[in-house]
């Protein structure tokens, strides 16, 4: 039984030098048979066995997870959640997970830190402000909060920007959500881990899926290094290797797959309260509660599956930074580090059926997946339980590819004239 | 400031030593601390000089804010961070370690308020009970809407140093080298490794992070080679090498990350170590080093390990090898009465070292029960009291340890037999062993192997070619094995290279000392249970603690990294340096698994934290991305016009007049453009000439409609499509020749258009001969346009440019004010117009001559804005307003340009089942129902309003403008089945709640017969 955490059930651990603390999660053997197998136990893959487990009632669910939960992506982003995507699909599937992070701390019993402290994204010039602005339309009727701030705006709220106009990148206005911010990225993982454990999913780690075995066009079930698990229903969350597994399915995926790199520097006493992002220079940044800037960059120009990202990406964002923010050339960067995203044609995940029956593929977030995760989990976990999309996932299918639905999440920065 | 005489120096040092140490005492630096003002040395560090002057408080720690001391002597420092200068040149969290004296050097201490002795944060040590690792995770839930408040709080109590709040006025460089051999440390092994490949001819590079080369032999007192001190060795290396052109020494150098194919980054700091005054103009701060090898070695040394004991946290508390450190190279007693805490023999080293300058050695607390290596021999010769088989089970002392408690130790290491006794002491230095310092071949993806005896990991193979780890960084610790080591290493670098190594003249002559035999305690017992009383301390930064560690197991959190992130072991600006194996060692103790098989967190770069301006370099404020500028910049400029960044240009956006705004500027030049003539610059298009045999096959490809039969002479508007079908790009293409084409693409699209075009080229169509070049610069392109333009131009040009000679859509040579020039009949505008390309160093001349002879016709320069206008009255798009990356030629009513006959890029997708819905946005004109009012561009379109979200949409306001020549407003838009809707009203709502009723209209409002254009 899991103890409620709690600032009482703290204090009186504490009375116990903390022994008596009991797991966050067990680490079971695998059972012969579940009936559903989520291959990937991070943020995503473990927010759908949790959501499976409260909402659908589906309870005999294993994850299973090659190396440690939270080891991808989940533990390799720079934290960021918002929900001002342009297209209406889009807008819906974000906000309804910006809806689910507003309380999910107190849903899992998990201080997630989630910290609505505003993200605003920059102009830099008039197309900048064009795009801006009709996305700020947009979201308004999508119900996602939005609004517009000139550059006293933007200097009002985040003090240290560097506005000069002669500057390369003048800052001419922002588009803020105020809903938008951080959250402690490694307890989400831990916290729907912890959520789905009290609720029977077994979790198990260390464990890689080599193969599906499909026969009449329907899963049966997953080889593992662990032996073979049978399973109804195979629900893939594996960002970075989704086609790998694909692969292994027997059908192929239109995504590619690119090293993303992020990095933090030494930690400071606060001194940015908000995410600041910019498209036309490819960089964000915010602050963590360490203190360390956190700082996001772009992809490599090649596809790769080495989490680390290249030296030039690096330098370009670094200098984005620097001109955005001068007075941080002094600080230091302390880690940098990649990681592996799928990326789709049109820049919007793919959460649909597969060619074989039971089995159901979640990816393709690129570079944004960290942010969807309630929200991603809980249409995801419908989707598998109902053999059936939940609305906000249906447009996500992979059939769009055929039809050429599109949700191109792209179109926002393309340039102008 | 003055300089004091040293006697008078000497004795505000009270720890320095009469001699010794590579100092200059000759020479005194002032330097101030908080608010106090101290001396030190040349070649003396911060960390020397304040341990110089009995200053061992230095910092508070990151969560308890305990008072904190130097624990170490180099780059692995986790306590003593410091505040160095002012701003706008200060800078947070600098190793006390690294950061060298010079005069008038300010730090403060961080992390404390309102002083160092007295902080208030100090609360939290006492409530540390209540804030185990993860603390975090299980509380401040309550109320929810608090979090924020709560975190507030917490963000404030942590961090470290403050970030600068001004700009940086110091600029940073970066330099990209190549050599033969990267040869990183120039301790015994990297010297003699450098040496050896150096005199066989190869281009040695020498990255040193230190100021002087070295490594160890600068701490030891006795190291002898070839008979002599080991330093004159180093000394006749170092001017053999610098006295070599083939050999570049970088001290101060980290080599901070390895990538693959012996790629390397190394961050060069160049004046900081000058006083402020002495920092030459023009040399940057730091300095980016890119630099690719053939061969690497790498001589990083080994970075010792403290013991992780109960309260080893207090100031006065240090590594051996750096108190070793301090006393040899700097000649200063890091204490009075001296404990050595070892399970080795290196901790005697030490011993031995400390009690030859008088410094009061109390005991020798050994793990081990009997004591038998060669340097506990001498120590026990010496006299020295030596515990065996004991423990340190405790210190106290407020701000400095005062002392300390020693118990027998039980057979299996788990417990301690009785209470001890006590043991007065300043200074107590542990050692656990030593950690090879593997990061740059972990980094390579090298892998690596235990090794029990030593209990460290060593480099086992390399991922990379051409590279290898050498001396204690391959666990070879012995003086002569750190020499023979890098002698092959040299010779087998040499010799890949395909140089001879000559066989030395003699051996280098130099003693093997090894530190076993030893006992590893990855965490020392004490007479409590741990976490009950007292604080084993495995991350002093971070605060974490063996009891952490192992609260997080208990939890569930088992993998190392899990364990890492939910305690922050290894997390602090020293990335585990010191702390890491004792972590991974405690863990899998716990775990019951031998510790090879807890694995390690991933080594990531920096080695060292590196400046964000060493990274930008250059790249900052102008330089940043380059300013496009047209050759007729400097004419916009002097009449006034404003601009706007397109891409990396700077296009002239509108030219004022007095009393102007945006508004009236551009319905003044709108209106003249299609009243008489205006002139624009364009040079700013994209221009690629496309030349070869195939030319025009390509263009068939490209773009979907067909080129073959376009004639020479003639013009042609294109569309390009993504593979997806979606309108990527579009401009007018002319035929120059059979064989050549002149391709115009819109201004942000250049690069990628080109880009677009080579990578089809080179990858799928090898076989088309044809070459693409990128001429946009060369021209300087000018457009007249208006009723007037023809007029204008025949005055200045010598061609017949009646319609029946020289029709829209053609193109010819001539000359313009004297300058040869291709003139092309095509029209942006939907006026009368000509394209005038000349040299772009004639650019300006032509426009001046143009406009000069244009004024009697009241010529307009118009930017931008009104010819955004001009094109929209026309419904002519603009590629990235009008499309998104989400918008077809079908889309926009372009069915016309779209060949059924021949295969392009996209043209598959466009026969996807979506494609032809009916329901697609489509391109539509809007008229506001109040002609006055002009619509947001990128506002919303619904059919009708709610209030509850969401509001279903149907579109969006692509372009929207007050027409001068329409007299009203106008704007375009993407409308789902828009051309179904013609006639029929859709809503705009503005921000407030108000609505905009538009007609959906044709998207064309002037001339729509086009007579204009051909006139």
């Amino acid at each position: 039984m899991q103890a409620r955490y709690s600032f009482f059930s703290l204090a009186r651990n504490a009375l116990g030098y903390h022994e008596n603390w009991p797991e966050a999660w067990r680490s079971p053997e695998p059972k012969a048979s579940y009936d559903v197998v989520v291959v990937g136990g991070g943020g995503h893959g473990l927010a759908t066995a949790y959501y499976l487990a409260k909402e659908h009632g589906i309870t005999n669910v294993a994850v299973i997870e090659r190396g440690w939960l939270g080891g991808g992506n989940t533990g390799r982003n720079t934290t960021i959640v918002r929900s001002n995507y342009l297209w209406d699909e889009s807008a819906a599937l974000y906000e309804h997970a910006l809806k689910l992070w507003e309380g999910l701390s107190q849903d899992l019993n998990y201080n997630v830190m989630f910290s609505q402290r505003g993200v605003m994204n920059l102009a830099h010039n008039q197309h900048d402000l064009r795009e801006l602005q009709r996305r700020i339309h947009s979201n308004r009727l999508n119900g996602v909060d939005s609004e517009f701030l000139d550059a006293r705006g933007v200097k009002e709220f985040c003090p240290i920007i560097d506005l000069r106009q002669g500057g390369r990148y003048p800052v001419l206005g922002a588009s803020l959500q105020r809903r938008g911010g951080t959250a402690r990225h490694d307890a989400v993982a831990w916290g729907y881990a912890r959520g789905a454990d009290a609720r029977g999913v077994d979790i198990i780690q260390n464990c890689p899926v080599t193969g599906f075995r499909i026969s009449n066009g329907r899963i049966q079930g997953v080889e593992t290094g662990r032996g073979y698990i049978e399973a109804k229903k195979v629900a893939v969350v594996t960002a970075g290797h989704s086609s790998v597994m694909a692969g292994l399915a027997g059908f192929r995926l239109p995504v590619h797959s690119l090293p993303l790199q992020a990095l933090v520097s030494e930690p400071v006493k606060p001194v940015i309260d908000c995410v600041v992002m910019s498209n036309a220079v490819h960089a964000y940044v915010s602050q963590s509660d360490k203190g360390e800037l956190v700082i996001g960059a772009g992809v490599d120009k090649y596809v790769g599956y080495g989490q680390r990202g290249s030296l030039p990406v690096t330098e370009e964002t670094l200098a984005a930074i620097c001109e955005l923010f001068p007075i941080f050339r002094r600080m230091r960067m302390l880690r940098q580090w990649g990681g592996i995203v799928d990326t789709c044609p049109d820049a919007s995940p793919i959460i649909s059926k597969t060619p074989v029956q039971g089995l159901y593929f979640n990816c393709g977030w690129g570079t944004g997946g960290f942010k969807a995760t309630p929200g991603s989990g809980w249409v995801f976990a419908h989707t598998v339980a109902n053999d059936n999309p939940h609305p906000l996932a249906a447009p996500f299918a992979l059939d769009r590819f055929t039809s050429g639905y599109l949700i191109d999440e792209h179109g926002a920065a393309a340039v102008a004239h | 400031m003055a300089q004091s005489a040293p006697a008078a120096a000497r004795s505000s040092q009270p720890f320095r030593l009469s001699e010794g140490g590579r100092i200059d005492r000759s020479r005194s630096l002032t330097f101030r601390f908080d608010d106090r003002e101290l001396t030190g040395h040349p070649g003396d560090t911060l960390a020397s000089a304040l341990l110089a002057n009995g200053v061992h408080l230095v910092g508070r720690s990151f969560k308890y804010h305990r008072p904190r001391g130097i624990v170490t002597a180099g780059a692995e420092e986790p306590n003593a961070l410091v505040q160095v200068g002012r701003d706008p040149r200060t800078e947070p969290n600098v190793r006390a370690t690294q950061l060298e004296l010079f005069d008038g050097l300010g730090v403060s201490s961080q992390n404390r308020w309102p002083s160092l002795e007295f902080d208030v944060g100090g609360v939290n040590n006492l409530l540390s009970r209540f804030l185990p690792a993860g603390f975090y995770y299980k509380t401040f839930m309550w109320p929810a809407a608090a979090w924020e408040t709560y975190e507030k709080a917490i963000r404030q109590a942590a961090g470290l140093g403050l970030a600068p709040s001004k700009p940086d006025p110091d600029h940073y460089d970066k330099t990209f080298a190549h050599c033969d051999l990267l040869v990183v440390g120039a301790g015994p092994a990297g010297l003699s490794a450098a040496l050896t490949a150096a005199r066989a001819g190869a281009r040695v590079v020498v990255a040193e992070q230190d100021f002087l080369l070295g490594g160890d032999l600068l701490s030891d007192r006795t190291a002898k080679i070839d008979g002599r001190p080991a330093l004159e060795w180093v000394a006749e290396a170092e001017a053999e090498l610098r006295a070599s052109d083939r050999v570049r020494i970088l001290t101060r150098t980290i080599c901070f990350a390895a990538y693959d194919h012996n790629f390397f980054a190394l961050h060069e700091r160049v004046t900081d170590h000058l006083a402020p005054a002495d920092r030459p103009e023009g040399l940057p701060r730091h300095r980016l080093w890119k630099l690719r090898t053939k061969q690497a070695i790498f001589a990083t040394g080994a970075i010792e390990r403290p013991l992780v004991f109960r309260d080893n946290d207090r100031p006065g508390i240090l590594l051996a090898s750096a108190a070793r450190s301090y006393l040899n190279r700097w000649g200063v007693r890091a204490g009075s009465e001296a404990v050595v805490f070892t399970g080795n023999d290196s901790g005697y080293a030490t011993a031995l070292d400390l009690k030859a300058v008088g410094v009061r050695v109390n005991a020798v607390v050994d793990l081990r029960a009997a004591a038998e290596g060669p340097l506990s021999e001498a120590a026990k010769a010496a006299g020295l009291r030596i515990l065996a088989g004991h423990a340190v089970t405790g210190t106290e002392g407020d701000k400095r340890i005062a002392r300390l408690r020693a118990a027998p130790l039980d057979a299996d290491g788990k417990g301690v037999r009785g209470s001890g006794q006590e043991i007065a002491c300043d200074l107590l230095v542990s050692s656990a062993g030593w950690s090879p310092t593997v990061h740059l071949h972990c980094q390579a993806k090298g892998s690596l192997a235990w090794d029990e005896a030593h209990a460290c990991y060593l480099p086992d193979r390399s991922m990379q070619k051409g590279q290898a780890v050498i001396g204690s960084a391959a666990g070879a610790f012995g003086l002569a094995s750190c020499l023979a080591g890098g002698e092959a290493a040299g010779r087998e670098a040499a010799g890949a290279l395909g140089l001879e190594a000559k066989a030395s003249r003699k051996k280098t002559q130099a003693e093997d000392r090894d530190f076993l035999p030893m006992r590893q305690l990855y965490c020392v017992p004490s007479d409590k249970p741990l976490g009950q009383g007292g604080k084993h301390f495995v991350d002093q930064q971070n605060d974490v603690t063996a009891a952490d560690l192992l609260l997080a197991l208990r939890e569930g959190y088992r993998s190392i990294e899990h364990v890492k992130r939910y305690t922050t072991t290894g997390m602090g600006t020293d990335q585990g340096k010191l702390g890491n194996l004792n972590a991974i060692g405690i863990v899998a103790e716990r775990l019951g698994l031998p510790l090879p098989e807890v694995g390690v967190t991933t080594y990531r770069a920096p080695y060292t934290p590196v400046s964000f301006g060493a990274f930008a370099g250059r790249d900052v404020d102008a330089l940043l991305d380059p300013v496009r500028t047209t050759p007729i910049h400097s004419w916009h400029e002097r009449n006034g016009a404003l601009f706007e960044d397109v891409g990396q240009w700077r296009r002239a956006w509108y030219y004022p007049k007095a009393g102007e705004d945006l508004h009236r500027a551009v319905a003044r030049e709108v209106a003249a453009t299609r009243e008489t003539v205006g002139i624009m610059d364009a040079t700013t298009l994209g221009k690629i000439e496309i030349v070869g045999p195939d030319a025009a096959e390509l263009l068939n490809r490209v773009y979907t409609n067909a080129w073959s039969k376009l004639e020479v002479g003639r013009c042609r508007y294109g569309l390009m499509l993504k593979e997806d079908g979606m309108v990527m790009d579009d401009g007018v293409t002319s035929r120059l020749a059979e064989d050549r084409f002149l391709m115009t693409t819109t201004t942000g699209n250049a690069a990628p258009v080109l880009a677009h075009l080579e990578e089809w080229l080179q990858t799928e169509w090898p076989d088309l001969e044809v070459f693409l070049t990128s001429v946009t610069e060369q021209f300087a392109t000018m457009t007249l346009s208006g009723p007037n333009a023809r007029k204008l131009l025949a005055e200045l040009c010598d061609l017949d440019l009646s319609t029946e000679a020289f029709p829209h859509m053609s193109w010819q040579e001539g000359s313009v004010a004297g300058v040869p020039a291709r003139i092309f009949r095509i029209s942006f505008t939907g006026e009368l117009s000509y394209e005038i390309n000349v040299p772009a160093g004639h650019g300006l001349s032509v426009w001046q001559a143009l406009y000069r002879h244009g004024e009697k016709y009241g010529i307009t320069p118009y930017g931008t804005e009104a010819m955004h206008v001009l094109r929209a009255e026309k419904g002519f798009i603009i590629v990235g307003q009008e499309t998104d990356g989400s918008v077809t030629p079908l889309d926009l009513g372009m069915d016309w340009i779209v060949s059924k006959k021949k295969d392009f890029i996209g043209r598959r997708s466009l026969s996807r089942s979506d494609m032809a819905d009916s329901g697609r946005k489509q391109l539509v004109g809007l008229l506001t129902q109040d002609p006055k009012v002009v619509l947001p561009e990128g506002g919303a379109l619904v059919e009708a309003m709610r209030d509850a979200t969401p509001v279903p949409m149907i579109g969006h306001v692509t372009s929207s403008y007050w027409s001068p020549n329409c007299e009203r407003s106008i704007a375009l838009a993407l409308v789902k089945g828009g051309r179904a809707r013609l006639g029929k009203t859709v809503l705009c709502p503005l921000e407030g709640g108000k609505t905009v009723p538009c007609t959906v209209v044709e998207p064309l409002f002037f001339d729509k017969e086009g007579d204009r254009l051909r006139a």
